[in-house]
């Protein structure tokens, strides 16, 4: 059974209006600080990618003095997630009022919302869903490129300041010092809308789906050989075969499970029924839910080629402001596609082993560390077919279509 | 009293003075960028720390000077 609180009622064709959505949801109660606590016991963690305890955040930037802004973090960098863009364009209401509950709660008097510059249909819903609304409060929306790094806050701050989207050294942090330098709670659209619905109906009932220690529903972006392509809400801690099967069941034997977006962990394709999609299942792998990107490869795909072009990509993505990033990451990605090509050196597996040890922790932002999450997961899930390219170079399949992909689709509700 | 030794990553351009001043702490990767050992520079070593930090002609390298446990 997959839950439906955020994406409840939602239409395919256009944004819930601010009738449909009170009639779903009732009305939103005044907020005061008290929702602070009651976030704290629902055990609502950031659903951007980090996994912050929304709480800490609250408290955090409800400490500073002087005027406060809320950053609504909807650039949506990962290139194929989609939740988000889905749930502003869906059920915009659900996540301004929990943008204005926040705000309430952490005395903020501006609200800026940052979505893809291209994601007109997701602008519309948007300006729509404030214009239907009292202006209590500024609310703005901003453009944030589609890059990768839009999604890092320290570089999405820097740029809507008027700077590059570059990440900048921490401390200070957001809460202390943001946008227009002023302390700013950033928080994804999704966990606003959990927040919503907490303010509405409090920490048990959030409580009441979900896992333990990772409570809640979660949006997710299946794709691949997963079945249909699309954004669905599932429990936390579900397992990973029960979400594929919810996507409309895979499409051939299963390869392996991209879980987390380019950040992300491999799932060997046996294992999805063991695998679930919490904190304490994910981190066994070393791993989190992450944005909820999940991309099923199949068999006929060749994961060696899929590594070796992301690595690629990712490489692309620094900033280059660090060293250790913007020389340890292109280096990397080389001698992943001598390997995939059977061009690499004896000592190739050494040399990416101690580079990858090298890199961890040591970029301003965490691009470098989620590469090697990624790459790290993939050679060991897939050392058997890294052996093969090696020794024999390119396989078959390597000249299939790839799965992974670096532009964003167009993707709706999947169910 | 102890130190703990950062690098300033945005800041830092690989010219090396730190390792080649505190070689007991510091390394550098291939591409000539420091790798700093963790944990705290143990008083004894704390003057080479200071250093190098002084050395940085970029000033990424900053030491966190920390009184009382070890």
């Amino acid at each position: 059974m997959s839950p439906t609180r955020l994406l409840a009622g939602v239409h395919a064709d256009r944004p819930l209006s601010l009738a449909e959505h009170e009639d779903l949801h009732g009305a939103s109660p005044p907020a005061g600080p008290g929702l602070v606590d009651e976030v704290d016991r629902a055990g609502l963690r950031g659903r951007g990618g980090a996994g912050f305890p929304t709480a800490v955040k609250l408290r955090a930037v409800a400490a500073q003095r002087g005027p406060r802004t809320i950053l609504v973090n909807g650039a949506e960098g990962e290139p194929m997630s989609a939740k988000d863009r889905v749930l502003l364009q869906s059920a915009p209401h659900l996540v301004l009022d929990g943008a204005m509950a926040a705000a309430t709660a952490v005395g903020a008097r501006s609200v800026v919302i940052a979505i893809p510059e291209d994601a007109a249909g997701t602008r519309a819903a948007l300006r729509g869903a404030i214009g239907e609304r009292a202006a209590s409060r500024r609310v703005r929306i901003a453009d944030a490129p589609g890059a990768y790094l839009a999604g890092e806050e320290s570089a999405l701050i820097r740029r809507l300041g008027g700077g590059p989207l570059k990440p900048t050294v921490v401390p200070p942090r957001p809460f202390e010092r943001g946008l227009g330098r002023r302390p700013t709670l950033v928080q994804n659209p999704e966990t606003l809308a959990h927040m919503a619905l907490i303010h509405r109906h409090g920490a048990e009932w959030f409580r009441q789906v979900g896992a333990p220690d990772h409570p809640g529903s979660a949006l997710v972006t299946v794709a691949g050989a997963g079945g249909r392509d699309g954004v669905l809400e599932i429990a936390c801690g579900a397992t990973l075969a029960s979400v594929l099967e919810l996507a409309g069941g895979a499409r051939e034997p299963l390869r392996a499970v991209l879980v987390g977006g380019f950040h992300g962990v491999w799932i060997a394709g046996d294992q999805t029924a063991a695998v679930t999609l919490d904190d304490a299942g994910l981190s066994r792998h070393g791993g989190s839910l992450g944005a909820g990107v999940i991309v099923a490869l199949g068999a006929s795909a060749c994961p060696i080629q899929e590594l070796a072009r992301t690595m690629d990509w990712l490489a692309g993505q620094s900033a280059g402001q660090c060293g250790p990033c913007s020389n340890g990451l292109p280096a990397l990605a080389a001698l992943v596609a001598d390997m995939a090509d059977g061009n690499a050196p004896a000592h190739a597996p050494h040399q990416l082993e101690r580079w990858s040890g090298d890199l961890l922790g040591r970029g301003a932002c965490h691009l470098p560390d989620g590469a090697v999450r990624f790459l790290r997961s993939g050679l060991r899930v897939f050392a058997g077919e890294l052996s093969d390219h090696v020794h024999n170079g390119p396989c078959r399949a390597c000249r299939e279509a790839p799965t992974l992909t670096f532009s964003r689709p167009e993707w709706s509700v999947a169910a | 009293m102890s130190g703990h030794l950062r690098v300033d990553p945005i800041a830092c351009t690989g010219h090396g003075l730190c390792a080649e001043l505190f070689p007991e702490w510091i390394e550098l990767d291939d591409w000539g960028y420091p790798i700093i050992e963790r944990g705290p520079v143990p008083q004894e070593l704390l003057v080479h720390a200071r250093r190098a930090a002084e050395a940085c002609p970029k000033l990424a390298l900053a030491i966190r000077i920390e009184a009382g446990r070890p």
